[in-house]
């Protein structure tokens, strides 16, 4: 039941994008972020959606699964179109009832607050829904490592964040195996309010975090018996390289911030 | 430093921090080149300790530890001594660290810093060794338990290790699993003569070894080749270990006055020993 779990939301088909070094695709993504707040313009924002749209039709994902990962934020995006809508100064008055007063520019930059969240959001998850976690822990790790200088654990962190990956999958199917052991020994985990049901969690987390710790143990004993000696002098397997289609990405993120620079000094 | 054997173990005792009594406490012995030699004892008796201090995972206390010439007790050669002695766990799930089985493999040569074009032949013949080549893309945990530890075994084999230590490799596998892991080792051993320390507490396992070593209460009680060791079936019990039960029933009829002849571990030499016995006229022909 646990064996097809994805981690993460990688969305795991052969594309342009997908192929893509990690690393540009971190910074590909940086840059992003950085034009969506230097976009000043619904002109700006409709370059910004034509690009979006583009890179998502590249990446063979689909528009669905680029629409999910906007869900959890659905509250936040009403409550800051409700909040900038109510509370924004405005000359041209549409509705006006009561203490509720609702102008046309107070309803633009609605819009505009709502719309820079939803491209934030989906550029970063188009990094996500592209790249491997395992490949983004080797890009990090890359793009950090100049960090060493001033002791930044560069290595250490990706290294954090393979193993947590890897076992993943196997604690999710100690957690399994725990509750059905507890459940045949007629405990409770479904019913009750909240509280009696984080109470009947403890049993659970109880005997997983145990196994947990005794895990790390030998599997410390296990990285360091095959010479794991921290990341100096480490080779990899998996080399990256940055190939002529990085290059036209950096290129095409380049493009876009002049875009929407050009655009906010013209209009 | 020439030395004609793999390990040398010189009056080793070790002591755990805040233990009283110690886990090993004066063990001599030597592991020959190309041998298989399994460590048989039971639960605290020390056979893991002992592994431990082979891979310089522990430092002996007392008396001192030479792994292929190198002195485990010092600190600069502590890798040199890892790469020569691969080491697999009891746990197949907590010894993988990649999510990937071809990146699990390469893990100790990324330690070493081998160069990336030398890691993915060496990655690809280790798996093809351990016969998991199919599986080089797969993710661990899709795997079974025997299949983790072939994955672990080519891990250490990519090293190009002189010794393999297994420390009850298959304690927590199913009997298919436990078969599959212990006929790989064998044949790595047998083909590749890479010397196999096999740690175990199954009597049908330490049978099949070259010769057996027994460790109980932090002492080497015993050494021989099996059928020497299984025979002495009063001594094993006095040291509440187990023999094959077909040692147990050759001793049992011996005493019971049929002549059966030493050394019958397995049903196959006790069927021939029995046809020998009823009827010489078969045998002889």
């Amino acid at each position: 039941m646990l064996n097809n779990i994805t981690l993460g939301q990688y969305y795991p088909v052969d594309s342009r994008i997908h192929r893509l070094d990690p690393r540009t695709k971190l910074i590909c993504a940086i840059v992003f972020i950085v034009d969506v707040f230097l976009a000043d313009s619904f002109i700006g924002y409709a370059i910004l959606l034509a690009f979006l749209y583009a890179v998502t039709r590249l990446s063979n994902v689909p528009f669905k699964m680029l629409l999910r990962s906007l869900k959890p934020l659905r509250m936040i995006l009403i409550l800051t179109f409700l909040l900038n809508l109510f509370f924004t100064q405005g000359e041209t008055v549409w509705i006006e009832w009561w203490i509720i007063r609702i102008t046309k520019e107070a309803f633009l930059q609605a819009l505009f607050y709502s719309l820079r969240l939803v491209f934030l959001v989906a550029g970063t998850s188009l990094l996500t829904l592209t790249t491997s976690p395992v490949a983004l822990a080797d890009g990090i790790e890359i793009l950090l490592s100049p960090l060493k200088i001033i002791h930044f654990p560069a290595h250490e962190l990706a290294m954090m964040m393979t193993i947590a990956l890897r076992f993943i999958p196997t604690l999710l199917e100690e957690t399994d195996k725990i509750m059905k052991a507890q459940m045949a020994r007629g405990a409770d985990f479904e019913s009750g309010n909240l509280i009696t049901r984080a109470k009947a969690m403890v049993p659970l987390l109880v005997p997983l975090f145990v196994s947990a710790f005794r895990r790390a143990g030998d599997l410390a004993m296990a990285m360091e018996s095959r010479c794991y000696h921290g990341g100096e002098g480490r080779t990899r397997l998996r080399v990256l390289k940055i190939t002529r289609a990085d290059r036209i990405a950096m290129l095409i993120l380049a493009l876009l911030t002049v875009c929407v620079v050009l655009e906010g000094m013209l209009f | 430093m020439t030395d004609d054997v793999r390990v040398r173990l010189e009056d080793v005792s070790y002591t755990y921090e805040e233990a009283k009594k110690p886990a090993l406490s004066h063990v001599d012995a030597v592991v020959h080149p190309g041998e298989f030699l399994a460590v048989l004892g039971h639960n605290g008796s020390g056979k893991s300790t002992l592994a431990k201090l082979l891979n310089a995972l522990y430092i002996p206390t007392e008396g001192t530890v030479l792994v292929c010439g190198y002195d485990t007790r010092k600190e600069e050669l502590v890798w040199e001594i890892r790469r020569r002695a691969g080491m697999i766990f009891q746990n197949p799930d907590n010894q993988i660290v990649a999510t990937v089985v071809k990146e699990d493999v390469a893990f100790g040569l990324e330690n070493l810093g081998v160069p990336t074009e030398e890691m993915i032949p060496r990655v690809e013949s280790s798996l093809a060794a351990v016969r998991m080549n199919k599986y080089a893309d797969s993710a661990p945990h899709m795997l079974s338990g025997g299949q983790k530890q072939r994955v672990a075994i080519a891990g250490i084999l990519a090293m190009e290790p002189a010794i393999i230590i297994a420390d009850e490799a298959t304690a927590m596998l199913d009997p298919s699993g436990r078969a599959e892991v212990l006929d790989t080792i064998r044949r790595l051993n047998r083909e590749k003569g890479i010397t196999v320390v096999w740690i175990t507490h199954f009597m049908e396992e330490a049978a099949q070894a070259d010769r057996v070593i027994i460790v109980s209460e932090g002492e080497l009680i015993a050494s021989g080749a099996p059928d020497e060791i299984f025979d002495r079936v009063d001594f094993m019990r006095e040291n509440h270990l187990d023999v094959p039960p077909m040692a147990d029933l050759a001793s049992w009829l011996r005493e019971q006055g049929v002549p059966l002849k030493k050394g019958i571990l397995t049903v196959d030499d006790m069927v021939k020993e029995v046809e020998r016995v009823l009827c010489p006229s078969k045998s002889d022909t």
